[in-house]
C-alpha cells in the first residue's frame, strides 16, 4: 500500500475531491443501473404478460403446436410435480451431506467433499442435462418427468448442502455441548437440538433451491420436452413444465405465443420472487433466533 | 416426562441399545449421502464421456480446432462455439468486474444505512430471475433495443473496427454478452460485498486519518486488501457465464461460424447443446454435442479451480467465495 501517495497529493485537495466525488457517482450509478435493470425486466414481464393472464390461461392445457388458444394449466401441474419430486429427492440428501461434514467427517474428509460441492455447483446445467439423458433417457428409450426430476435434483444438492453445510455451522456449540454433557447421544442432540435451533435457515436453503430450480429449462430441454396432450401427472412420461413452455413460445415467430410466453414467465417470476422473499424473513428470523 | 423416563431401567437400557444403533446408522446415512454426492460428479463425466466416445474417436483432439459444424457431411467441430463462448462470457466478465465493484463500493461505503439493506436486496433479486425469462426479455425488449440504438451507435463511432463492422442486428455475440453481463453483475456484486465488508475497520479509519478521501481510502485499503476476493468473485461470474445455454441460446441466433463482428449471429458451447441435442438426427451429431458438453465441462471446472486456488493464495484463507444463496442475505 502507497500511503506515501497521500502526502504527495497534499496540495491538491481540489482534484482530489473531484476524483472522489466522480467515482462516488459512477458507484451511486451502477448501484441504480443494477436496481432499473431488474425493474425494467419485472416491469416488462408484469406489463406484457398481464394482458393474457386469465383463469382460463391458468386452467386450460396447451392446444397443439402453433394454436395459441390455450393455456398453461399442463405446464403448471409438470413444474409442479418435476421440481416436488426433485425437491423429495435432493433435501434429505443435501441435507444429509451437510451433517455428515459439520457432525460426523473429519476436516480431512469434509474438506474434499466440500470441494466437490462447489464443483457440482458448478457444473452447467446443460450438462448435468446431458448426464441425465445418458443415464435414464437413452436406457429408458424415452424422456420422462423423472428424468426432469433427477437432474433438477443434482441441480438443487449443491445449493441444499452447502446452505445447510452454513447454517449448521452457525448453532451455538454451547447448545450442543449442553446436551453431551447431559450424556445425551449424538443423533438425538441433533435431531432434538441441532435441527431445531436451524430449522428456519434450513427451510431457507431448501426454498432457495427450490426457487433457483423452478425456473431450470436447460436440462429439462433435453430430457423432458417431447410430451403430449392435456394435463399429464404420471411422472414416468414426459411432462410439460413452465419455463419449457417459455423457451419453445419464446422461440416461436408468432406474437401470441410471445405473450403467452409473457404470461407464464409472469408466473413464474411472481412464484420465484415470492419463494426469495419469504426464505429472507424466515433467514432473519432464524439468525436472530441463533443470536448470529 | 424425559428424566421420569429416564429413571426407569428399563426404559434406559433400551434408550442406550437404540443410542449404539442411532449414532452409527445417522453417521452411515450421511456419509452414504457424501458419498453419493461423490458418485454424481464422477458420474457426468463418466456419462458424458461415453457419450461422447464415437465423436472422440471419429474426430480426435482435432475437433476442438475445426471451424465447421456440418449435419449433411457429417463433419462437426467446436472451434466457432468455443470462440462464442470465450467472446460472450469474456465481453459479460470486462463489464461486470468494474460494475460489481463498483456496486460494492456503493453498499459497504456509500449508501445509507437505510438504502443499503434494499437495494443489495434488489441486486440479489435480479440474479433469482430464471435464465429462460431473461432470454424471454432479451429477445422481445434487448435484441430490438441492442438492433435500433446500441450497434448504430457502437458502429458510427467505432465502425473503424472490425468487431464493429457489419450490420446490427437483435441476435448475435454483443446480444448475449449483455445478457450474460446482466446475469453475472448480482454474482459477482454478491460476493464482491461480502469481501468488502471483511476489510478490517481500523484499517479504513486509518487511512482517512492520514487525510484520504474516500475513493483513495477505497482505492489503497478496500481494494489492495480484496483484490484475491474480486479475482475470485469474478471468475466464478466467469464460470457461470460459461455454462450458460438458455438465455444464450435465446439471444445468440445460432449461426455455426467464427465471426469477427461482435452484431452477427453466432453460438456457444452450451447454447449449442441446448440448441441441436433434442433433434440431432446424424449418427455423429450427438456424439458431437456430448464432446461439447465435455469440453464445456472442463472449462467450468479449471475456471472454478483457478478462483479457487487464487483465493486461497489471497489473504482471504477463511473467506467462503462460492456463493451459496444465503450468504447474500
Amino acid at each position: 500500500m502507497s500511503n506515501h501517495a497521500l502526502l504527495l497529493d497534499r496540495g491538491n485537495l481540489k482534484r482530489r475531491n473531484r476524483v472522489n466525488r466522480a467515482v462516488e457517482v459512477v458507484s451511486t450509478v451502477a448501484a441504480l443501473l443494477a436496481v432499473a435493470v431488474l425493474l425494467i425486466v419485472v416491469g416488462s414481464v408484469v406489463s406484457k404478460g398481464i394482458g393474457a393472464l386469465s383463469i382460463h390461461f391458468l386452467t386450460t392445457p396447451a392446444g397443439l403446436f402453433g394454436d395459441t388458444s390455450g393455456g398453461i394449466s399442463n405446464a403448471i401441474a409438470g413444474t409442479a410435480i418435476i421440481v416436488g419430486l426433485a425437491a423429495l429427492m435432493a433435501i434429505p440428501v443435501g441435507l444429509l451431506v451437510a451433517i455428515f461434514t459439520s457432525e460426523f467427517a473429519s476436516d480431512r474428509v469434509a474438506h474434499p467433499v466440500r470441494f466437490v460441492l462447489d464443483l457440482l455447483n458448478g457444473v452447467p446445467t446443460i450438462v448435468t442435462g446431458i448426464f441425465v439423458y445418458g443415464l435414464i433417457v437413452v436406457p429408458q428409450k424415452h424422456q420422462s418427468g423423472y428424468a426432469g426430476a433427477v437432474a433438477l435434483a443434482i441441480v438443487m444438492l449443491p445449493i441444499v448442502a452447502r446452505t445447510a453445510q452454513e447454517v449448521l455451522a452457525l448453532v451455538p456449540g454451547t447448545l450442543k455441548e449442553a446436551a453431551y454433557a447431559l450424556g445425551i447421544a449424538r443423533w438425538r442432540t441433533l435431531l432434538r437440538v441441532t435441527l431445531p435451533t436451524a430449522a428456519g435457515g434450513l427451510l431457507t436453503g431448501a426454498l432457495l433451491a427450490v426457487a433457483r430450480v423452478a425456473g431450470e429449462t436447460a436440462p429439462l430441454i433435453l430430457v423432458c420436452s417431447i410430451f403430449g396432450q392435456g394435463v399429464l401427472t404420471e411422472p414416468s412420461e414426459a411432462l410439460s413444465s413452465i419455463p419449457v413452455f417459455i423457451f419453445q413460445s419464446s422461440e416461436s415467430p408468432s406474437p401470441e405465443a410471445h405473450t403467452q410466453a409473457w404470461a407464464a414467465a409472469l408466473i413464474l417470476i411472481a412464484f420465484v420472487l415470492v419463494l426469495n422473499v419469504v426464505a429472507r424473513a424466515f433467514y432473519s428470523r432464524s439468525r436472530k433466533r441463533m443470536g448470529a | 416426562m424425559e428424566a421420569g423416563a429416564l429413571s426407569n431401567p428399563v426404559l434406559r437400557a433400551r434408550r442406550n441399545r437404540i443410542d449404539r444403533i442411532g449414532d452409527p446408522l445417522l453417521r452411515g446415512l450421511s456419509g452414504l449421502a457424501a458419498a453419493l454426492a461423490v458418485a454424481v460428479i464422477a458420474g457426468i463425466v463418466y456419462e458424458v464421456t461415453h457419450l461422447a466416445w464415437p465423436a472422440i474417436t471419429h474426430f480426435g483432439i482435432g475437433f476442438i480446432t475445426t471451424n465447421d459444424w456440418n449435419p449433411v457431411t457429417e463433419r462437426y467441430g467446436a472451434a466457432p462455439f468455443i470462440y462464442g463462448t470465450v467472446v460472450t462470457s469474456g465481453i459479460a466478465l470486462l463489464l461486470a468486474a468494474p460494475l460489481s465493484v463498483a456496486i460494492s463500493i456503493y453498499l459497504t461505503e456509500l449508501a445509507p444505512n437505510r438504502v443499503r439493506r434494499p437495494v443489495a436486496t434488489l441486486v440479489d433479486m435480479l440474479a433469482a430471475i430464471p435464465s429462460v425469462i431473461l432470454g424471454l426479455w432479451g429477445i422481445l425488449v434487448l435484441g430490438p433495443f441492442m438492433h435500433d440504438t446500441v450497434e448504430p451507435a457502437l458502429k458510427s463511432a467505432f465502425g473503424f473496427l472490425p468487431i464493429f463492422s457489419g450490420d446490427p442486428s437483435a441476435f448475435g455475440y454483443l446480444t448475449a454478452a449483455m445478457i450474460l453481463t446482466i446475469m453475472i453483475t448480482p454474482i459477482v456484486t454478491s460476493v464482491t460485498r461480502e469481501v468488502f465488508e471483511t476489510v478490517p475497520g481500523e484499517l479504513k479509519e486509518g487511512s482517512y486519518a492520514l487525510g484520504a478521501t474516500r475513493w483513495e481510502m477505497v482505492r489503497q485499503v478496500v481494494l489492495p486488501y480484496s483484490r484475491a476476493g474480486i479475482v475470485g468473485a469474478t471468475i466464478l461470474g466467469l464460470g457461470r457465464a460459461i455454462g450458460e445455454a438458455i438465455a444464450v441460446a435465446q439471444v445468440i441466433g445460432g449461426a455455426t461460424g467464427i465471426n469477427i463482428s461482435l452484431f452477427h449471429t453466432g453460438s456457444t458451447m452450451a447454447a449449442q447443446i441446448a440448441a441441436q441435442f433434442q433433434g440431432a438426427p446424424g449418427a455423429l451429431q450427438k456424439p458431437s454435442l456430448a464432446y461439447l458438453g465435455l469440453i464445456l465441462l472442463a472449462f467450468s471446472v479449471i475456471v472454478n479451480l483457478i478462483a479457487r486456488l487464487i483465493v486461497q493464495r489471497g489473504t482471504l484463507k477463511d473467506t467462503d467465495i462460492t456463493p451459496t444463496e444465503v450468504e447474500a442475505l
